[in-house]
Order: structure tokens, then sequence, then C-alpha cells
């Protein structure tokens, strides 16, 4: 496809998903808000294992960490649930870094077990009350709505507009730095970490760094989250949310940030379009991942000049 | 083995000197008590039969290993215990025996990962794209051209690097070491996979790399190659040196010749 075609279909995209909930009902407008969220943590995701590819399946625990961050900040200290994003990021990135640093030299499959393990350590402290601050199984509930310039926003829609605005400026970021020099040497870390490390570049810094930001932005995404719901309890942070994750990465072609868009409105839209199948849900899921793998491993819509990567960095994970 | 023949202190017109060097992986001695020094401007050969421990080299000079005795100094700085990309912006750059390129990354690309170091910007200004990162990639592209044009890649900068030929995949390494701006090169086997023609322009941009000034250290296994272009030769035998000196020295000493010919009651 030519570079124009992209922007022409990308503003199209933009613009019909603009004017989405003037003909969607309420209900319809969430889901939409649902995959824009997951659409985010994806797109922080996607740095950590589809530009980088350090195999992260613990990604729910930054999110938790962010979500509780802006839950207790508001409920707590009654600071504006907005004005945590800044603060959530920092507190899931920071610990992110702490718990990356010693294990960030592991190769695929190692890390993949150990972020797995971080996941369930954050949510099993979640559930005990840690600190006693996080409310245990029950979480935390009563947290305000945000307000923007004295506009409480409450509706779907608004919340619609909050969060796609955020996938938007997150989309634009992204894209200036997938082709800069930080990106370019997440890609050197995916292709050969040997030959970064063997042309002058600090792997174990650009590990920790990206780790650091995935986080980041998964820590902002909570908060949304928790703005949106009001009330967060554990049960939103387990690990099947961190597969989830790791399979729009995967599904959608890792590093492709359109691939994880479109796997995003795949993974959590379509079991809300076929709701009434609900029992089959899982067993269809199942069995599209397989398909999916065997038939084009190398995503829906694969990054330019990446195809198979995820077959690739998937074999290197599971072989010897 | 012994490790006295080639005691060699380091000296103020050695770029690069290895003393009494050792690395054993579990029982088995890859380098043994090897010391060698190369001089500044020259072009100097690793050589030695199979398995003699000549990659082990380079990856203890490039702190892929840790030597565990002996020290290697370059431009009076110990490399020992250095992480490999402090040594590499200390000014050596090298290539690797089975080619390690970016295989899914460009030509260009690949050329971009040695000019990284020298570069500025991180997460902020790259998400930002300010004016001073823009200035700084557009430096850094021109910097890598010119290594590729260097090399003959010129015309290739936007291909996939495993489209690539062999050799020009071979001539990418050495662009992608050029733009780190080393004051020593370290080839491992440039010559390997090619054929004669490719052999004959790599000994040619062999010559060029060190008409810049750079200090070249190669292993390699074509003897006509190395003949030609080193001026000096080291040989490696079973993790220890056994000959060091130019080549015609070297292809007259008797240890050199049993090495590589075996002795007649191994026939």
């Amino acid at each position: 496809m030519k570079p124009r075609l992209d922007w022409i279909g990308a503003g199209l995209f933009a613009a019909l998903l603009a004017v989405a909930p003037l003909f969607l009902n309420a209900y319809q407008v969430d889901v939409l808000n649902s995959i824009g969220l997951y659409a985010l943590l994806a797109l922080g995701l996607n740095l950590i294992l589809g530009e980088a590819g350090l195999f992260n399946m613990g990604h729910a625990a930054f999110y938790a960490m962010g979500a509780y961050t802006a839950a207790i900040l508001n409920t707590r200290y009654q600071i504006p649930i907005l004005w945590t994003l800044p603060l959530s990021g920092l507190v899931a990135g920071a610990f992110a870094l702490a718990v990356a640093r010693p294990v960030v030299h592991l190769r695929g499959d190692y890390l993949l077990i150990v972020t797995i393990g971080v996941g369930e350590i954050v949510r099993i402290a979640l559930v005990n009350d840690v600190f006693g601050i996080t409310g245990g199984a029950n979480g935390i509930f009563g947290i305000n709505r945000p307000r923007v310039f004295g506009y409480i926003i409450r509706r779907p829609e608004d919340f619609f507009y909050l969060i796609w605005g955020c996938v938007a400026l997150t989309i634009f970021l992204f894209l200036r730095l997938k082709r800069s020099r930080f990106g370019r040497a997440l890609n050197y870390l995916r292709e050969d970490a040997t030959a970064a490390e063997g042309s002058g570049i600090n792997t174990d810094y650009y590990k920790l760094a990206v780790f650091g930001l995935g986080a980041a932005w998964a820590g902002m995404a909570g908060t949304l989250f928790a703005a949106k719901m009001t009330i967060i309890s554990p049960e939103s942070f387990s690990f099947w949310e961190s597969v989830v994750l790791f399979m729009i990465v995967i599904l959608g072609g890792a590093g492709s940030i359109p691939g994880v868009l479109l796997a995003a409105f795949l993974v959590v839209g379509l079991p809300e379009l076929f709701r009434e199948f609900a029992g089959a849900r899982m067993l269809v899921f199942g069995l599209v991942m397989m398909v999916m793998m065997v038939v084009r491993p190398q995503g829906l819509w694969p990054a330019r000049g990446h195809q198979g990567f995820s077959l690739a960095a998937l074999a290197r994970a599971v072989g010897p | 083995m012994s490790a006295a023949d080639g005691a060699i202190a380091p000296t103020e017109s050695a770029l690069l000197t290895l003393r009494e060097v050792t690395k054993s992986f579990g029982g088995l001695t890859a380098v043994n008590g090897v010391s060698f020094a190369v001089g500044e401007g020259a072009v100097v050969g690793l050589i030695g039969p199979n398995g003699a421990g000549k990659t082990t080299v380079f990856n203890l000079i490039t702190g892929n290993y840790q030597p565990n005795h002996g020290d290697i100094h370059f431009t009076g700085q110990r490399l020992n215990g250095l992480r490999t990309h402090r040594i590499i912006m200390l000014g050596i750059a090298r290539t690797f025996q089975n080619i390690r390129l970016f295989q899914q990354l460009t030509v260009l690309e690949n050329a971009l990962a040695g000019c990284h170091y020298r570069m500025s910007g991180g997460i902020l200004a790259g998400m930002l794209w300010l004016p001073t990162q823009r200035r700084v990639e557009k430096a850094a592209v021109e910097r890598a051209v010119q290594e590729l044009e260097f090399v003959g890649l010129g015309q290739q900068t936007l291909t996939v690097a495993k489209n690539l030929s062999y050799g020009d995949q071979r001539r990418l390494e050495i662009a992608r070491a050029l733009a780190t701006q080393p004051r020593l090169l370290i080839l491992d086997e440039p010559a390997g996979g090619m054929n004669e023609q490719e052999t004959e322009a790599l000994i040619g941009l062999i010559e060029q790399i060190r008409a810049r000034g750079i200090t070249i250290l190669l292993i390699e296994h074509d003897m006509r190659l190395v003949m030609r272009a080193c001026e000096k030769l080291v040989v490696l035998e079973h993790g220890g040196k056994i000959a060091e000196g130019s080549p015609e020295q070297v292809r007259s000493d008797p240890r050199v010749i049993e090495a590589y010919l075996g002795t007649e009651d191994e026939v």
C-alpha cells in the first residue's frame, strides 16, 4: 500500500470513529470504550513485545498499579482523577523498572514466565489488601467522575471521546517514536541483541527503558479505567487480561500499530457481537488463534518489512 | 604450550595489547596465555586451524567473554570487565563470523545502528520529534549513507537486509561497523562464503579502510587474502600462540606447517 493511501485510510477510519457515537446506543459506545482501553494497553505492550521483542505476559500488573494509584489518590486524598494520570504512569513505570531490573536479561520464554509471576503477585497482593489501602477483594469504590474544564465526564459518549482522544495521541506519539533513534534501538534489540550491543548500543538500558515506558502507558490507561468504572477490584486485572493483550499484539502483527488496533477491535469487539453464543466463545477464540498461528503467523496486519517476526520469535521462545 | 614466547608489555605504539590472556569454559581452555599487540595503522591477521580459539580471542577483546587471566588494553585503557557497548564506544568495531545483521530491517537501518551511540535523543525527543532530533537523525542518515557508499551498497539503502546476497551482507556488516567510527576494526572471517571476485573486492576494501587510518585485525582462512592483506600474522593452535611475524616468516615456520598439515606419523 502506498503511504498516501495509508493516510487516507487512517483519516477515514478516524472520521468514522469520531461520528460513531451519534449512531450507536449507550451499550455499543461502551463496547467501543472497552476496545479503546484495550487498544491503549496493547499499544504500550506493543513497544515491549512487538518493537523490542521482550515477552511480557504480565502487562495487567502495570495496568493495575495505575488504576489503584489513581483510585487511592482520588478516594483518600480527593485529588481529581485526571490529575493522577502522570503520577499513575510514574508509579507503574517505576514499579516496572524495579521488577524488570533483575530479570530483563532473561531470554524469551524465561522472561515470559517471570512476567506471569509478577502479574499474579500483584493481583494476589491486591486481593490481600496489601498495606491496608487496596480494599481487598472488594476493591475500591466511590471514585469521582473526571471533570474537564468544569464539565463532568459521565456518559459513555463522553468517555468515548476521552479514551479515543488518548488513543489518537498515543498513536501520534508512538509513530514518531518508532522512526526515531529510540525506536530503532528497540528493533535492533528484537532482531539481534548481540549485534546491537556489538554496534555500541546499551541493550540493558533499552530493555529497561521500554519496559518502563510500556508500563507507564498501562498505568495511565489504568487511570482512565478507574475513572470510567468508578469502582475497581482485583478481578479486573487477572492473568487473562495479560493474555488477551499479548494476543492482541501477536494477532494484529507485532510492531504494527494498525495491526494492534484491528486486533483490539476483533478480540474485544467480536465477543460482544456474538453474545448469544457466549458458551462457545472460548472455543471459537481458541480455534481462531490456532488457525491464525498456522496460516498467518506474521499477524493480520504485519508491520512493513517484519514479515514472520511473530513466528520466529515464538519459535525462539519455545525452542531450546 | 608455553606463554613465555610472546610476553609483550603494553607499548605506546600498540593500539591493542593482549597480555597472557586465558579463557576456559569449564574444563576446556579455549585460549591459553595468548599475548600479542596490534600496532596503530596495521593490518594484522589472526590465523590457525578450526577450533584454535581465534573467535574466542575476538569475543574476549569485545567483551562478549571475560578473560580468566591476563589483560587486554586498548589505547592504554584496560578493557577487562567492560561491557561490549562500552568497548565499542572506545573505538573498536567488529563483524561476526556467522553474519549478524538485523535481518528484517533495511540496509540503511542496519548502518544507522553503528551511528547510534554518537547520536543523542531519548524517548521524549523521539515522541515529540523535536527539531534537534530531526537534525540528529538527518546527520546520522548522511553518515550511514556515506559508509554504505564506501562499501558499495549506496544503491540498496532501502533493501531489507535478508534479501541481500551473501557478499553484500558481509559488506553491510562492515559498513555498520565503520559507522561507529572505530580506530580498530575487527573482522571475523570477512571472506567466508565469498566467491573469488568478491574476495578480490574485499581485499581492495580492506586497503581502502586502512587508507582511512583504521587499524584492522582479522581472522581469515583464505590464505591468499591473508598473505596479501596482512603485514603481520599471529598463529593460534589449541588456544595457544605458536607463531607471530610477517607472512613470509610465518609461512616457513615449521610449527605452523605442522599445525596446518599435520606431522607425518599422524597421517
